[in-house]
């Protein structure tokens, strides 16, 4: 099937295309440079066209997800909405069913989302997940910053031993990057502790965060991965902590990018970093550092991050942080659920409601915003709201109109948000406002080039996948400053929605609820005598400690239909 | 008024929260007889289940429901009203008064369970018995019922009043176990017995039990004997056992009174 997108506004940054008025022609999932005259015809004079949206951080499948749908029936019922055109049913405002989080996706103009914590004993249940997920792109990142392999390896100063141990556990559990989530804090967390600043050494392995995020990183690059080591550095949501943050951006600096796939050139891709930017010693005194952590991205090009925008909504947190977990559970009271996975990792989950009227959550909000308008180059970050932790996914295009509109922004810092936002951060005092291109850009080719996917995602030019979104929002006629609630339904309901070559959303409506996106993941090889040394070495520790057989362990390829496996290589 | 009587009840239960004064107010009898009600996972409309007669009121508050019968296979009556009235001259199922705001709907059977489920105002009266869960919150919120008034002429079963967070709610006759359960705050008088477990978990509110608990949490500091006891403004006459907890909370600060006859066996 071919189709032509006619006479759009198009935004494509990795090819310069600034609102140009285009013509995009699509064949066979592809873009290419012509179409017969066959092809469907798409009006989309006066609208807007992009790539597919790409979400580099989001969490929407697995053991914890599914946790927070369970224990939040009240969140079921808060957000009900019938099939569509023939799809499933569901239900969920800030942890939605598999089924509605593809079609909320796919609405929004999203074409690929990854699930950013993957316990590796628990990758199954997420790939099971994903195959319910409809339409958008996947993949999910096992965590290896408390793994026990991982930390008796990097102890040991054996890097080749550490980077044969990542790829099998990469392809034993179809996982696309090395995640790392508190290093060596989840640890501390099953012997009731924690650990603060990269110097302070987890129980029993005795190693350090600073170690270990170094190991990491090395073995990333050997092993040439297309993602850089994705980071939730120590000490989350603590006053004071942006201190740890900038010492742990500092620690992978000078290590050399290396992927076999893809053009990235970051070592170190920050997640959430709006709950890593604070100063102060307490929530009394607590202070936003963004412009000091945003500082430091300007300086340095080693380092791509996400936001993790509080969007002032009731939600639910959920992470491989345990420890935090608990805090915040001390903090707000809420109900708690907690999980241990032997030799791993380990999970939380905890309700939060970011009231505007309130000091702290205003204050996130702000520290959000700061990152976003301080940081000088769309090409350095990513726009995510750690779905749902900050707020969920669903709320991307109001976070677009904040960055698009100073008076968006201002209407909320003059009406209900609290007055800590403007006293202890500066955002009152920034009107810098974002263009369409920039939106692009952090929507789409900052995260499609930190990921390894820019040859395929992300951009427009021939050879990309065929994933467009098209906005009925004119540029030349309308201001999104001005008008920025018109922004936002534009961007929540896209008027048009192509996942490779297919009508995916018509009119803010799913019309192909039963289209399925590939599941990527990381195939890398390895020297062989290092590889089947370390595979003897699990297999033996999976006898003594493991609670499953080791043969038992890794994902088969059924429980990837549309598996999409992504070469590496050992240097 | 709007008379509904109903023609039969089915097995698969009926759902008519489209059915309030707020919903019927300034409609024609035609478009009444219209209005889908949930049958299963089907709609269908109101006339197929109930024959309708009479006239609505221009506003909620000018328009009175009379349910004509028993309607025990009928969920959700009167589910988020603000005003007007509601009568059900039999027995109705779950989510009874559920999330109303406002009005008076009276139940001159019983009633199962979730009757006035998240409350926020208004007056629920079951002249019967009503099920488990009366003035509780939806399952996983820990926001239940926050204001109006339920009154259960008969007896009820467990966790009433669960995560209570305002209203009053009183029970004639006896309850099941943990009655007030993770109650934050409002009034809950029991004038029955219970069984056990009264309070649980409770971090503020008032429970007033003028029967005999069978058990009593351990969690609860007492705090004395105190007669012709006030509760928000009403005097209720005789002698209490009052208790403060449940302190299996931090820094809770539940009250219970138990009267003095008959519960001599939960005084220290």
């Amino acid at each position: 099937m071919e189709h032509i997108i006619k006479n759009g506004f198009v935004y494509c940054p990795q090819n310069g295309v600034d609102g140009e008025k285009m013509d995009i022609c699509i064949k066979d999932g592809k873009i290419v440079e012509q179409v017969s005259s066959d092809a469907n015809v798409i009006d989309a004079s006066g609208q807007i066209v992009m790539p597919g949206g790409i979400d580099p951080h989001t969490h929407i499948a697995g053991a914890k997800v599914n946790v927070g749908r369970m224990y939040r029936p009240e969140d079921s019922k808060r957000d009900v909405e019938a099939g569509q055109s023939g799809g499933r049913a569901g239900s969920g405002f800030s942890v939605p069913s598999t089924f509605m989080t593809g079609q909320r996706y796919a609405q929004m103009g999203y074409t690929t989302a990854m699930e950013a914590a993957m316990p590796p004993l628990l990758a199954r249940h997420t790939h099971e997940e994903f195959h319910d997920t409809p339409i958008i792109d996947h993949a999910a990142y096992p965590l290896f910053g408390n793994n026990w392999f991982v930390m008796e390896y990097l102890k040991d100063g054996d890097i080749d031993g550490c980077a044969a141990y990542a790829s099998w556990l990469l392809k034993a559990t179809k996982g696309y990057t090395i995640k790392i989530v508190n290093p060596g804090g989840t640890e501390a967390w099953a012997w009731g502790g924690n650990v603060h600043g990269i110097h302070d050494p987890t129980p029993y392995f005795d190693i350090e965060s600073f170690d270990i995020i170094r190991g990491l990183a090395e073995v990333n690059e050997m092993l040439g991965l297309p993602h850089a080591i994705h980071l939730h550095c120590n000490d989350l949501g603590h006053p004071g902590n942006f201190e740890t943050t900038l010492a742990s951006f500092d620690v992978p600096k000078g290590i050399k990018a290396n992927p076999q796939t893809g053009s990235r050139d970051a070592v170190l891709y920050a997640t959430h970093v709006q709950f890593h930017s604070y100063g102060g010693t307490s929530w009394r005194d607590v202070v936003s550092e963004a412009p000091t952590v945003a500082d430091y991205i300007n300086k340095n090009d080693h380092i791509v991050f996400d936001v993790g925008q509080v969007t002032l909504d009731e939600t639910t947190t959920m992470t491989a942080d345990g420890p935090m977990e608990f805090d915040l559970h001390s903090l707000n009271g809420l109900k708690w659920a907690n999980c241990d996975v032997e030799l791993e990792t380990g999970s939380g989950l905890v309700p939060f409601i970011y009231a505007a009227r309130a000091p702290v959550p205003a204050l996130q909000w702000a520290v959000g915003m700061e990152l976003f308008l301080l940081t000088k180059d769309a090409a350095k970050v990513c726009l995510t709201t750690d779905s749902p932790n900050a707020g969920p996914f669903t709320r991307y295009p109001r976070v677009i109109s904040w960055l698009m509109s100073n008076k968006a922004r201002k209407d909320l810092i003059d009406g209900e948000l609290h007055k800590w936002a403007q006293r202890k951060s500066t955002i009152a005092t920034i009107d810098r406002e974002y263009s369409f291109l920039e939106i692009a850009q952090i929507t789409r080719s900052t995260p499609a080039k930190v990921l390894g996917l820019s040859d395929t995602k992300g951009h427009l030019g021939v050879g990309a996948d065929a994933d467009v979104a098209i906005y009925n929002f004119n540029p030349e006629t309308q201001d999104p400053s001005a008008d920025y609630r018109t922004l936002e339904s534009a961007m929540q309901h896209a008027a048009y929605v192509f996942k490779d070559g297919q009508i995916v959303v018509k009119d803010g409506a799913v019309t192909n609820p039963t289209l399925r996106g590939r599941s990527y993941w990381v195939d890398t090889s390895v020297d062989e005598t290092i590889y089947n040394e370390v595979v003897a070495n699990v297999e033996k520790t999976f006898k003594q400690f493991y609670s499953v057989n080791f043969a038992n362990y890794p994902v088969q390829d059924e429980y990837l239909p549309h598996s999409a496996p992504i070469k590496g290589v050992m240097q | 008024m709007i008379t509904l009587t109903p023609k039969e009840q089915p097995e698969v239960p009926l759902e008519i929260d489209t059915i309030t004064p707020d919903a019927l107010a300034g409609k024609t009898l035609d478009e009444i007889k219209n209005i889908p009600i949930w049958h299963g996972n089907g709609q269908v409309p109101l006339i197929d289940f109930f024959e309708v007669e009479g006239e609505a009121g221009a506003t909620a508050a000018e328009t009175k429901i009379l349910i004509d019968g028993d309607v025990s296979q009928t969920k959700r009556i009167g589910q988020g009203m603000t005003a007007g009235e509601i009568t059900v001259k039999g027995s109705v199922n779950n989510y009874v008064g559920a999330e109303m705001e406002g009005g008076l709907i009276t139940v001159e059977g019983d009633a199962k369970g979730w009757a006035g489920q998240n409350m926020k105002g208004g007056e629920l009266e079951i002249l019967g018995d009503a099920g488990d869960y009366v003035g509780a919150s939806y399952r996983g919120d820990w926001r239940g019922m926050s204001g109006g008034k339920i009154t259960i002429h008969g007896n009820a079963k467990s966790e009433i009043a669960e995560y209570m967070n305002g209203g009053k709610l009183i029970v004639k006759g006896d309850v099941s176990i943990m009655p007030g359960i993770h109650m934050n705050n409002g009034v809950l008088i029991i004038e029955g017995n219970v069984i056990a477990r009264a309070g649980g978990e409770m971090a503020g509110g008032t429970i007033v039990i003028k029967g005999i608990i069978d058990e009593f949490l351990a969690g609860f500091e007492y705090l004395g004997v105190e007669k012709d006891i006030e509760v928000e403004g009403e005097v209720i006459p005789g002698a209490f056992y009052k208790f403060k907890g449940d302190y299996a909370i931090k820094g809770a600060s539940g009250i219970i009174y138990a009267a003095v006859a008959g519960n001599a066996h939960i005084a220290p």
